[in-house]
């Protein structure tokens, strides 16, 4: 049965909940344009629900490929030490970040 | 004689086996023009002078002792979405701008391996979205061809830099077109082969189901020369196939008679430019000419590729991009006031606005209500479009059709229509969806821009392409022709 959706107005207040969910701020001046960039792409792509896919097994993979399985050995060395010469902030091998718990 | 910086990576390494010049020579030959010319392109980020000479004199040392591996000596370039061992790493993103990185991608490893000369990192969209290359936190590149142009995108520097002779060839990656729709562009070659074919281990992720990488050439010989030394099984990427790399140089060889080539109905649309639309039926005919057997196919569901795929991409980029967080690499906003503004800050001043903006449809895709609607219907969409490929290679060998439905378009003209920017890749996306390989050909001119002709093959029938695109390109010089940017600044 396909699902009968009309196309999706984004308004200011999907926008705040979206970038809450994805850990952006969005300036105040900027959410009308956010808003109409989604509404404008989520109208494009409101053609598939004209699509009947009764039956079509969703695909995620272009081979259909499953997981590989490896042995459960260790195959990679430690590299602490490397890795966190690329971080902002690190104190005696822990990556720094602004105090979370008062 | 061809100018050093128009030879083919084939013509080099004769040249160089026949000490016609060292790799030394030619590598200060690229560096310079590098030098001289790109600062009217921005082809690259990064430019590897010390190093690239440093791998270049052993490679020379290496001819002398007879020991010299496939590709020893060719001075080449990395897309920056692509991990090179103590060199910046940026993905066109301020995000990465202090990103250094501390392995190389197995597809670098192996290129690196054959012996190639790594001239440095070019320029793209923020990590790989776009088809113009406008997206890039270092500016815009120009297409050497109308500099007043876009060269396309998102591996926009490297088509850049292949036209203008800045390299020899390069790498790219390709996850709705990213290295068709450029090549088309540019007047260059480009080759997005079979999902798993190439490892993407050390390939910044945008869509993992989609993204590709794979060589930018200046003709299907030398694509076939670097996918040999860049396809294979990779323990280290889960989707990599297992299968053994085939002699593609034995495999462009082959006659192309009596192979069955597609003409898709559905391509050939009131979008697509007249001039373009001419050059492919004539290149249909040359195929023809040369023992193809023309047919036509139809590919029913193909309309629906952008759409399932600007769900897809996006929904896919907005889990991946969910690592950068300002804690252990990359950008970090100036005295955050609490964990929520650090990550906060950090994404929204690292990244991007067409970046943000797909994250936040992907999200929203992916959020609960609207999963069904959106992106569980995508995915079965993706399989009907997988179902017409596999129709359609029960009746031919190849798909031939255009690879953009205009040539390259200018500067500016469409940046403030995402929607518009998106249709650009309506006949690349769908190979994506389905893993196919595809490469794009030179195969014409409109208005002084080059066209390019797109090759569709089955699963991992990579050297069928390069067969039947090399074949082409014996009885066609449209690969051959070369801007006329930078002429006036050579001495």
């Amino acid at each position: 049965m396909p699902i009968d959706i009309p196309v999706m107005q984004v308004n200011q207040a999907v926008v705040l909940t979206v970038a809450e969910l994805t850990q952006l701020n969005i300036d105040a001046q900027d959410i009308d344009s956010y808003a109409a960039d989604m509404t404008k792409v989520l109208a494009m792509v409101a053609q598939m629900q004209s699509v009947d896919t009764t039956g079509i097994e969703p695909m995620s993979n272009p081979q259909d490929a499953v997981q590989r399985l490896r042995a459960d050995a260790v195959t990679e060395t430690n590299q602490r030490d490397v890795f966190q010469q690329l971080a902002p902030e690190t104190d005696a091998g822990f990556y720094l970040v602004p105090r979370v718990v008062e | 004689m061809t100018e050093l910086h128009r030879k083919t990576v084939r013509q080099l390494l004769t040249d160089l086996d026949n000490k016609v010049f060292s790799s030394v020579e030619l590598t200060r030959h690229y560096l310079d023009r590098i030098e001289r010319l790109d600062p009217s392109l921005n082809s690259y980020i990064t430019v590897l002078g010390a190093s690239a000479l440093a791998q270049a004199a052993a490679m020379d040392e290496a001819r002398r002792k007879g020991n010299q591996p496939l590709l020893a000596g060719i001075p080449i370039a990395h897309k920056d979405i692509i991990c090179t061992q103590g060199t910046k790493t940026t993905a066109g993103s301020r995000m990465l701008d202090n990103f250094i990185a501390p392995y190389s991608a197995t597809l670098a490893e192996r290129l690196d391996a054959a012996g190639v000369v790594t001239l440095g990192k070019t320029n793209m969209d923020e990590f790989a979205m776009g088809s113009s290359n406008e997206n890039s936190y270092y500016g815009a590149v120009h297409n050497p061809w109308h500099t007043d142009h876009v060269p396309g995108g998102s591996s926009g520097g490297a088509a850049a830099s292949m036209a203008a002779g800045l390299c020899a060839a390069a790498t790219g990656t390709d996850t709705g077109g990213s290295i068709r729709q450029p090549a088309a562009f540019c007047g260059i070659t480009g080759l997005k082969p079979t999902y798993g074919r190439v490892s993407r281990w050390g390939v910044i992720a945008y869509a993992s189901s989609l993204d590709q990488a794979g060589p930018m050439a200046r003709t299907a010989e030398d694509a076939a020369l670097l996918l040999q030394a860049m396809a294979g099984f990779d323990a280290r990427d889960a989707t990599s196939i297992d299968q053994p790399v085939p002699d593609y140089m034995a495999q462009i060889n082959r006659p192309v008679k009596g192979l069955k080539i597609g003409l898709c109905q559905e391509y050939f649309d009131p979008g697509l430019d007249p001039d373009i639309k001419a050059a492919v039926l004539d290149a249909a005919k040359t195929l023809e000419s040369r023992g193809a057997i023309i047919k036509d196919i139809s590919l029913p569901n193909s309309q629906h590729g952008i759409p399932a795929y600007y769900i897809i991409a996006p929904a896919e980029c907005s889990a991946n991009l969910s690592r950068y967080d300002g804690v252990r690499f990359g950008y970090r906003c100036a005295d955050p006031q609490s964990i929520e503004d650090l990550y906060k800050r950090s994404r929204s001043e690292g990244l991007g606005r067409e970046v943000k903006s797909r994250i936040m449809v992907g999200a929203f895709a992916l959020s609960s209500g609207y999963y069904e609607a959106y992106y569980r219907k995508a995915q079965q969409i993706r399989r009907l479009i997988s179902q017409d490929f596999a129709n359609a290679f029960t009746q031919v060998d190849y798909i031939l059709g255009p690879t953009t439905p205009s040539p390259a378009f200018k500067l500016g003209e469409k940046a403030g229509d995402q929607v518009a920017m998106y249709l650009q890749d309506i006949y690349t996306i769908a190979v994506n969806l389905a893993g196919l390989p595809a490469i794009s050909v030179p195969a014409g001119f409109t208005k002084g821009l080059p066209i390019g002709m797109q090759l569709i093959g089955r699963h991992l029938d990579e050297g069928g392409l390069l067969n039947v695109a090399h074949q082409y390109q014996l009885v066609t010089d449209w690969h051959n022709r070369s801007p006329n940017f930078g002429n006036q600044q050579d001495s």
